[in-house]
């Protein structure tokens, strides 16, 4: 009786840590049900590592979508990301993460990624530009709250957002002001989650 | 008590039997006239060959799915792919209560409905194909220009929507063997997200208030197609785990 409880309560754990177990260490505890990182989904980056996105858990980070072809917001989203950062200290920039994930797969290749990385300058320990498979776009999509349609030309149109997430990937907050001058409350509520 | 869940088994079996899980018709692909018109799309759009269900999903097969696939019970599912109300309309976790096994399924996030479709080796359709199956009535393959069919339809959006719903498969097919496209359910298509119509007219033009990049507006070909513009009006303003008391899905396949 008690060798099948053990048994029923190791299947129990074993499913309980399913979700995760793909991407993470098998003493992480199990995801919260309000992760982003909840979504199965494989991420190439610009350093050509293909691995569950549930491997950006363990700090907070900036996540928002990009293509590197974009003509017009697109670029904003880099800046973006950059005018929060520099409202940080040097103490709190390290402990912050930020990935932009494509929407354009097809074309954004691990080169396509890095060129951007290099282009702006981007500190390629802090920053993650990635891919995910062409067929989960808009599932990854879906869990950011951003939405897009292909045009003709192979340009998008989109909205474009930054979330902010905790080390877990539980949505602590959004922000649609993009450019140089940051909402000063998401800035707060940043700052916060770096402390 | 007995007697009781054997007639309801007996009518979810025959309500399968005539409509059931897995039960596409076929369509011909072809050139369709969207009510939608977009800058980048002059013209029609191009449609290949695809299958859909005849009518939509049920909650007797949605619970199907939710016992095969536990993580899809609303006590166990992801909150970033479905939020609080998702199944909420059902007794428990598995099981349906006073939600009737033949009414069409409600309360499914998008994601929720396309992992049900991809279970079925299915997808969710795409908005064209999605207008494409519905411009039909019982005889006509494109009834739009019609202002008798348009005003039958408009008629059930000007009904109350608190009373029960009826059971799935009830009214008669469409001219391609398809049911429910309207008066029953709104449904989700894959491509929901790709629908970006602006709340605030006023914001145009202004690139500090831009909601979108640049080029790729939406505007509505067929202004007197008000049906469609109130789905199209519905679907822009959700988000992927939203649910709602109206909103249900059928799925689609590929066909070579």
């Amino acid at each position: 009786m008690t060798r099948l409880l053990q048994i029923l309560a190791a299947g129990a754990l074993l499913l309980a840590s399913l979700p995760g177990v793909a991407a993470s260490p098998a003493t992480d505890p199990p995801l919260p049900r309000d992760s982003i990182y909840q979504l199965p989904v494989q991420l190439t980056d610009h350093a050509r590592r293909t691995r569950g996105w549930a491997v950006l858990r363990g700090k907070p980070r900036l996540v928002g979508m990009f293509y590197t072809s974009c003509q017009y917001i697109c670029p904003l989203i880099v800046d973006s990301g950059r005018a929060i950062e520099k409202q940080l200290t040097p103490a709190e920039r390290a402990r912050l993460g930020v990935v932009l994930i494509s929407m354009d797969p097809e074309r954004d290749t691990p080169a396509a990624l890095k060129k951007v990385i290099d282009q702006r300058k981007l500190d390629g320990a802090r920053w993650t530009l990635a891919s995910p498979p062409a067929g989960e776009v808009r599932e990854v999509a879906g869990v950011l709250g951003i939405r897009y349609r292909p045009l003709a030309d192979g340009e998008f149109n989109h909205t474009s957002a930054l979330v902010l997430v905790d080390a877990d990937g539980r949505i602590l907050a959004r922000t649609e002001q993009m450019g140089s001058r940051p909402d000063p409350e998401f800035v707060a509520v940043v700052k916060q989650a770096l402390r | 008590m007995t007697s009781t869940l054997a007639l309801t088994l007996a009518a979810a079996f025959a309500v399968s039997g005539i409509g059931g899980n897995g039960d596409y018709a076929s369509l011909p692909g072809g050139s369709f006239r969207s009510a939608l018109d977009y800058e980048d799309v002059p013209g029609n759009v191009t449609l290949a060959p695809f299958a859909m269900m005849k009518r939509p999903v049920t909650n007797g097969e949605f619970l199907e799915f939710v016992k095969a696939n536990p993580q899809w019970r609303r006590d166990r599912v992801a909150t970033v792919m479905a939020e609080p109300r998702y199944l909420s309309h059902w007794a428990g976790p598995a099981e349906l209560g006073e939600a009737r096994a033949a009414q069409p399924v409600v309360q499914v996030s998008w994601f929720a409905a396309s992992a049900y479709c991809e279970a079925q080796g299915a997808r969710l359709p795409t908005w064209n194909e999605w207008e494409y199956a519905a411009a039909a009535d019982e005889t006509r393959r494109d009834a739009r220009r019609d202002p008798v069919w348009r005003e039958r339809i408009l008629a059930w959006y000007s009904r109350p929507s608190d009373s029960a719903l009826p059971r799935a498969g009830l009214q008669t097919p469409n001219a391609y063997g398809i049911q429910d496209l309207h008066g029953l359910v709104w449904e989700w298509t894959d491509d929901y997200s790709s629908l970006l119509v602006d709340a605030d007219n006023r914001n145009q033009g202004d690139p500090d208030n831009a909601r979108f990049c640049g080029a790729g507006a939406l505007s509505m070909d067929d202004r007197d197609n008000y049906a469609v513009l109130m789905r199209v009006a519905m679907l822009s303003s959700l988000d992927a785990p939203d649910t709602t008391a109206n909103l249900g899905f059928r799925c689609a396949r590929d066909l070579p």
